[in-house]
């Protein structure tokens, strides 16, 4: 077992597992973020946003998924250099958009902007709900119960600015696009496909990608539009 | 119906392993659409023999898309435009007159150049030395018919016993992987009851040989099915990480 | 003769290989260490020999001109191979597949290696099994059998229309084991230049890398050639662009006795010429005519019009159509033998029906279309469907597809006794390049049988027999004169071809002795027409040794030296096939003589004159080479008139 993460078949597990864990978060997170947009009030949104963020299990679960950037961030890393070494000497010509998806090629470039999407999303939110604070996040009572207003932080954001709300929208495609090709990938590299499961999970994986895609998207452009 | 076409071709031309290389030019013309592009190759060469130049060195046998011989990455594509077919079975049909095509040589570390055209796939036996075989010897064996083997899995694994060993899959990879040929393998002997048997350890010793001969992952773009002249499906490729998978965790 | 004692085992003919197992000699396990064994060719044969051999323990060296040993052209083999399994209980015996192999060649083959054959064709089935060969399969999960080349019993084996391939994937895994395990070591891009002779026996062999151009000498204790036919003298034929007869011309020309070398088969349907580009055949399986009608049009203007573009063959209507095999040969009909249906083909054409260039017969599928549906045809030849629509661009569920023969397989070669080996004690031949089993004729699905019975099961043993008394013969130095001189014949050899700088690329003159093989030593034959060969033959020697231009040098890969050092072999083969063509005034398998034919124009045997088989001797550079008969000897069959009709 000792040098299995080192194998290319390893690595690629590694990616797999971590992928599929963040897969996990994605669908949570949009879950509560959808919130932002059914209940103008934000209340439902705040009870959301204080449930994960008081949640002991969530607490748990905060540095594992941290954990789990890291990892797909660093291995990423780790099976692009091996791969590019396995071609030192490229084509002249190419031409493979009639063999592949742009996606699928493109995993890094798109992994390497959503990095960039991420740690800008953080900055905007994670950094300031948890360390630095901001004069929006000022508690309100929702049911009886004093929380920050993580609404109105989110809200002011998309409302004010045109450009965040079109660079979240640009985020949620990136991502769109990065799971369009790794859903069903990771999935293969489990060894989960056969003949059959292989299409049912490339019809799941673009279903999924395109909700996940939609779905963040929508939240600035609803904020833009309406207000 | 034939007709003749004129084309320019941009070879690329290296005299040795370690020399460094280059692409050379060269119009043919008059080139009947019913020749293969092989023959369109032959006829270059007769052009250059009798300019008393060097030939271009190109890998070929058969010529009937089965010994794996051919290679010839053309216009970007590993064995040329046409879908499920070696260079070999490539027609001058699939080229417009005035055309000029780039042909290039597999481009991987683990298949260096040998001259011109021809690169060194030995790194394909070595994988299958490894541990592509079921290990019996000569004679002693039972009755052919004494272990029966349900007609679909029989059939899926002749689907990966097609391959024919290429490398179009490598070349079509943008990772330089090889998990197409060592997958179409692995998969055949472990859906026959003769090869199960030593499957766990022909999956270890086979990937671990292709990590050494610095072939690239897989990063499941699928590039190499669509490219396979035997379209062997990647479908294996997820078995081939099946059983990996389970011999390494038994450990 | 002293030279060619067949060394038949005594007894009834099923036992004469049981008799031999239990008194050949043996070599035991510590002794095999000691004992190199070298084989040339990794097809079917050579790539079974070297993993069975290696398997024992001996120490094996194997050669291939390829990049890999799983390129030999066994591999394009399509059809199947056949067994005496009798699975489908339908009357096959051993007795039965050895009788038909003997009638199919004619009865030009060696009774005692023929019944042999057929005897361990059905361990070769279990062994492929064992290998993890994915034969066809009913949905019972049994091997499912097929009828092929005429035989009346269903006895083939298949795996698709892939069965040479997975054959020889199989022998090649098990080689790759032997390799993986060290007991052989492969010599990939390397190719017999020379074979060295000491004291009478074989002991080495030079070689030249073909990357580096590096003249190698290696020691064996015996060397075994399995290095397949020598159809390319024709030029055009089925077989590989590097498929040649050197090994078995240098063989030749240090004393081995070639065997036959007349007997070349012509394969019925192959895709027609299609102008002088063209490179190489494509063969079409033999299966097709199972359910293929073969045609010509019956009126010379209907010809005439289909070759002017002026009709389809769609347009004629049945009445005015010549199914012309099932005309002369009601009994058979479509599925008559490969040389019978070749020769038909030929005559149809001669006459001036044929369509296409002229040079082509229809293989019509549209009477099996309407009868099974186009997805049974689809679900049986769906593969060669394909391949013809990519090669000729017609589709053949439509218009019917055009054949014609072209060469295929080479029956004749080295001459072997019953232990494989040819005269040269330690020199042994295996698989198409030796001469043994098909007489005048192979039948389909016989070539992978042999191929791996001479590998798998024939050679491991007899091989022995000549080694166990070599086991006191240490480990030759390659320093020894023997070996020295070989080296510098052979380098003298390539200065020479390099030195000529004439204006003629090498395959410019392999096309004139192709056409010149073809026009008279293909499928019909007269006494005027090889004399001619014989004449012209020699100007194209003349030729290639004064105005061949071979650019580049003998350092490094140098494709166009490679394939001038093959053609100035396969002009001695032609020479030679042409001049044993003239000796055997009569017709017999693929070997047919013009003057020698029955009043309905099929081939007559003169048994009482050429019941043997011819074996030539090489007498040097300037004699003619002598000819020495082995009398064939049909102890437990009669030889009588096969009879298709």
């Amino acid at each position: 077992m000792s040098n299995f993460l080192t194998t290319s078949i390893g690595r690629k597990f590694l990616m797999s597992i971590t992928g599929l864990f963040l897969m996990m978060f994605i669908i949570v997170h949009l879950g509560i973020n959808m919130l932002l947009i059914f209940d103008d009030s934000g209340d439902l949104f705040n009870q959301g946003a204080h449930f994960m963020a008081t949640n002991p299990a969530i607490k748990i679960m905060e540095p594992v998924l941290a954990l789990g950037f890291l990892v797909h961030i660093i291995w990423s890393l780790v099976v692009t250099i091996q791969n590019m070494k396995a071609r030192p000497i490229g084509y002249k010509q190419l031409n493979n958009s009639k063999s592949s998806t742009w996606a699928s090629r493109n995993m890094f470039i798109l992994g390497s902007l959503i990095f960039v999407f991420l740690v800008m999303h953080i900055i905007q939110f994670f950094w300031k709900i948890k360390i630095t604070g901001d004069p929006l996040l000022a508690h309100v009572m929702v049911g009886g119960e004093e929380m920050e207003n993580t609404y109105a932080l989110v809200a002011g954001l998309f409302k004010e600015s045109l450009i965040y709300s079109l660079i979240y929208v640009v985020g949620g495609v990136l991502l769109g696009l990065h799971l369009a090709h790794g859903f069903w990938s990771a999935f293969q590299t489990i060894g989960f496909a056969n003949t059959i499961w292989l299409k049912r999970l490339q019809f799941v994986g673009t279903i999924f990608a395109i909700i996940i895609a939609i779905g963040f998207s929508v939240i600035p452009l609803y904020f833009q539009i309406k207000f | 119906m034939e007709k003749t076409i004129n084309l320019t071709l941009k070879v690329w031309r290296q005299n040795g392993p370690k020399e460094k290389g280059r692409f050379e030019t060269y119009q043919v013309s008059n080139i009947s659409t019913d020749s293969s592009f092989l023959e369109m190759m032959d006829i270059l060469n007769e052009q250059l023999v009798n300019e008393n130049k060097e030939p271009i060195a190109f890998d070929h046998d058969c010529r009937e898309g089965i010994c794996g011989m051919c290679s010839l990455y053309i216009n970007g594509r590993p064995h040329g435009p046409d879908q499920e077919i070696t260079t070999c079975q490539l027609h001058m049909r699939k080229f417009k007159d005035g055309e000029t095509i780039t042909i290039e040589p597999w481009r991987a570390a683990a298949f260096p150049v040998i001259k011109d055209l021809i690169v060194d796939r030995t790194a394909f036996d070595k994988i299958i030395s490894a541990g592509g075989y079921v290990s019996v010897n000569t004679g002693g064996v039972p009755d052919a018919n004494a272990i029966p083997i349900a007609r679909p899995a029989a059939e899926e694994a002749m689907d990966a016993a097609a391959c024919i060993g290429c490398g179009a899959c490598v070349a079509a990879c943008k990772n330089s992987s090889a998990m197409l040929f060592v997958s179409a393998k692995v998969s055949q002997l472990a859906l026959l009851p003769q090869g199960k048997i030593e499957a766990k350890r022909r999956a270890k010793a086979m990937i671990s040989t292709m990590d050494e001969l610095g072939f690239g992952g897989c990063t499941n773009t699928g590039a190499c099915e669509v490219e396979c002249p035997k379209s062997i499906s990647i479908s294996h490729i997820s078995r081939l990480n099946r059983e990996y998978l389970k011999a390494r965790f038994s450990e | 003769m002293s030279i060619l004692n067949s060394k038949t085992p005594e007894g009834p003919l099923a036992q004469k290989w049981t008799n031999y197992k239990d008194h050949q000699k043996l070599v035991n396990p510590s002794n095999k260490r000691k004992l190199d064994v070298i084989i040339v060719g990794t097809g079917l044969a050579g790539a079974s020999a070297a993993a069975s051999l290696g398997e024992m323990g001996f120490n094996v060296k194997n050669f291939t001109i390829q990049d890999s040993p799983r390129r030999a052209h066994s591999i394009a083999a399509q059809g199947g191979i056949n067994a005496a399994k009798n699975y489908p209980n339908d009357g096959d015996s051993v007795y039965r597949l050895f009788y038909d192999t003997i009638k199919g060649g004619d009865y030009r083959a060696r009774e005692a290696n023929v019944y042999r054959l057929a005897e361990v064709s059905n361990e070769i089935i279990d062994q492929c099994v064992a290998q993890g060969v994915p034969f066809a399969r009913e949905y019972g999960g049994l091997l499912d059998n097929r009828s092929f080349g005429g035989a009346q019993v269903s006895r083939t084996f298949y795996a698709r229309g892939q069965t040479g391939q997975q054959l020889l994937l199989g022998a090649y895994q098990a080689l790759m084991r032997q390799v993986n395990k060290g007991t052989v070591q492969m010599y990939t891009r390397n190719e017999l230049v020379e074979i060295v002779i000491v004291d009478g026996k074989a002991r080495g062999i030079i070689t030249r890398d073909l990357v580096t151009g590096k003249l190698e000498r290696h020691f064996g204790h015996a060397v075994v050639l399995a290095t397949g036919g020598y159809g390319n003298t024709f030029f055009l034929s089925t077989n590989a662009m590097g498929s040649n007869g050197s090994a078995a011309l240098k063989a030749f020309h240090k004393g081995a006795i070639f065997a036959n070398p007349c007997m070349a088969q012509i394969h019925p349907t192959c895709i027609p010429v299609h102008g002088e580009f063209q490179s190489k055949l494509t063969l079409m399986s033999e299966s097709l005519r199972n359910d293929g009608r073969i045609w010509v049009p019956a009126k010379k203007e209907d010809a005439e019009a289909i070759r002017a573009g002026k009709l389809k063959p769609t347009e004629i209507a049945e009445e005015d159509r010549d199914y012309y095999l099932e005309r002369r040969y009601p009994a058979f009909g479509n599925l008559v033998p490969r040389d019978v249906a070749s020769r038909a083909a030929k005559e149809r054409c001669d006459a001036g029906f044929g369509v296409g260039t002229g040079l082509a017969v229809y293989l019509d599928f549209k009477s099996a279309i309407d009868r099974l549906g186009k997805d049974v045809i689809e679900a049986r030849y769906g593969n060669l469907f394909q391949m013809y629509e990519k090669i000729v661009d017609d589709n053949p569920y439509e218009t019917p597809m055009m054949i014609y023969p072209a060469i295929h397989y080479t029956m004749g070669g080295i001459w072997v006794d019953y232990e494989l080996q040819t005269n040269i004690p330690g020199l042994f031949a295996a698989g198409e390049a030796n001469f043994s089993d098909h007489g005048a004729n192979r039948l389909g699905a016989s070539a992978l049988m042999q191929g791996l019975a001479d590998g798998y099961f024939v050679l491991p043993y007899t091989i022995q027999n000549y080694l166990a008394d070599d086991i006191r013969t240490p480990r030759m130095t390659t320093e020894e004169k023997e070996f020295v001189e070989a080296e510098k014949a052979v380098k003298e050899r390539f200065e020479k071809l390099l030195s000529i700088k004439g204006n003629r690329s090498v395959d410019s003159i392999h096309k004139e002795l192709g056409l010149v093989m073809w026009d008279f030593v293909g499928m019909g034959r007269n006494a005027e027409g090889l004399k001619k060969a014989i004449t012209r033959i020699a100007e194209i020697k003349k030729e290639f040794w004064t105005n061949v231009r071979i650019p580049g040098s003998k350092e490094g890969m140098n494709i166009e030296l490679e394939k001038a050092s093959r053609l100035a072999d396969f002009i001695e083969i032609g020479a030679l096939m042409a001049r044993d063509a003239l000796n055997r005034e009569e017709s017999c398998g693929g070997h047919f003589r013009e003057e020698y034919q029955t009043p309905e124009g099929e081939a007559l045997r003169q048994d009482d004159k050429f019941a043997y088989v011819s074996c030539w001797e090489y007498k040097g550079e300037d004699a003619e080479p002598i000819m020495h008969k082995e009398d064939l000897v049909y102890e437990f069959v009669e030889m009588l008139q096969r009879n298709y009709k």
